[in-house]
């Protein structure tokens, strides 16, 4: 296991996967797609226009994952805020959420499946090589570190990472520990993260 | 809170635990535009004092960058400078 992104000469990133390491990356974005979804949808017959002049959710997700995900905008986590100024900033924050959280979906989602879709190409052209070589030109090597980022952010969220100090101690759990795999997964993702960035630094 | 026109908006980045010290400065330069340095400082600040600054301006302005740290995958908020 690589693990690895490497610079392409010209711009562009390249990572050696093997056919498991393929089929994870695969699941995991294909979950991360079905986790962000179309959002909620108004009930009824579904008329294009009317999707594109819909009004997204007012009120954060539920799920803890999508709540990091697509924040309250108004929100700050460290903020003092008194009876009057919080509704104040829960309604801005709605208003926020009803006009932007759509489209912000709509992207993430396309980005994981984006990813989904270089997976596939990559195992229908590569079945004769293991490892395949999966080389992103610049643009899609930018799609793939956001899909990495919030693939990151929904399994860090599952794992309750909450502080810095959190990895070591997941590192150390046993391997009879059913997060172990998420865990392994997560460390993972953070290296291909880790080295993609620097590929598109240098 | 009474709005202040004249007061500028913030858009403040804060401190996760999942968000990759060098991803958050990449963020800061590809869409800021922000030197090497300045984004690395600035992602120190959200590090180590949990939040920073990162742009100002009209409210406007702020929620579309805003918009922009939720899309990277950010925690960020906009807020009016006290």
């Amino acid at each position: 296991m690589s693990g690895r992104f490497e610079p392409l000469p010209g711009g562009g990133a390249a990572l050696a996967l093997d056919e498991v390491e393929i089929s994870i990356l695969r699941s995991l974005a294909m979950q991360l797609a079905e986790l962000i979804g179309p959002g909620d949808q108004p009930e009824g017959p579904s008329d294009p226009l009317d999707a594109l002049f819909a009004e997204g959710p007012s009120k954060p997700p539920a799920d803890p994952a999508l709540a990091r995900l697509f924040p309250d905008a108004y929100m700050a986590p460290d903020a003092e805020l008194g009876v009057d100024e919080e509704k104040e900033a829960r309604a801005a924050s709605a208003e926020f959420r009803r006009f932007t959280e759509n489209d912000l979906r709509a992207r993430k989602r396309d980005d994981a499946l984006a990813m989904v879709r270089d997976l596939d190409a990559l195992s229908s052209a590569g079945l004769s090589r293991d490892p395949a070589v999966l080389e992103l030109e610049p643009q899609k090597a930018r799609q793939w570190l956001g899909a990495l980022n919030d693939l990151r952010l929904a399994i860090g969220t599952r794992l309750e990472v909450t502080d810095d100090e959190d990895g070591g101690e997941l590192l150390g759990l046993p391997d009879s520990d059913p997060r172990k795999p998420m865990v392994m997964a997560y460390f993972w993702l953070g290296g291909l993260q880790e080295t993609l960035v620097e590929t598109l630094l240098s | 809170m009474v709005p202040e026109p004249d007061v500028p908006w913030v858009t403040v980045v804060h401190n996760d635990p999942v968000n990759l010290m060098s991803y958050v400065t990449y963020v800061f330069q590809s869409y800021f535009g922000y030197s090497k340095d300045k984004a690395h400082r600035l992602m120190l600040d959200v590090h180590h004092k949990g939040r920073a600054i990162v742009s100002s301006g009209s409210r406007e302005e702020m929620e579309r960058d805003v918009q922009a740290m939720h899309g990277y995958g950010l925690w960020a908020t906009l807020q009016q400078e006290r």
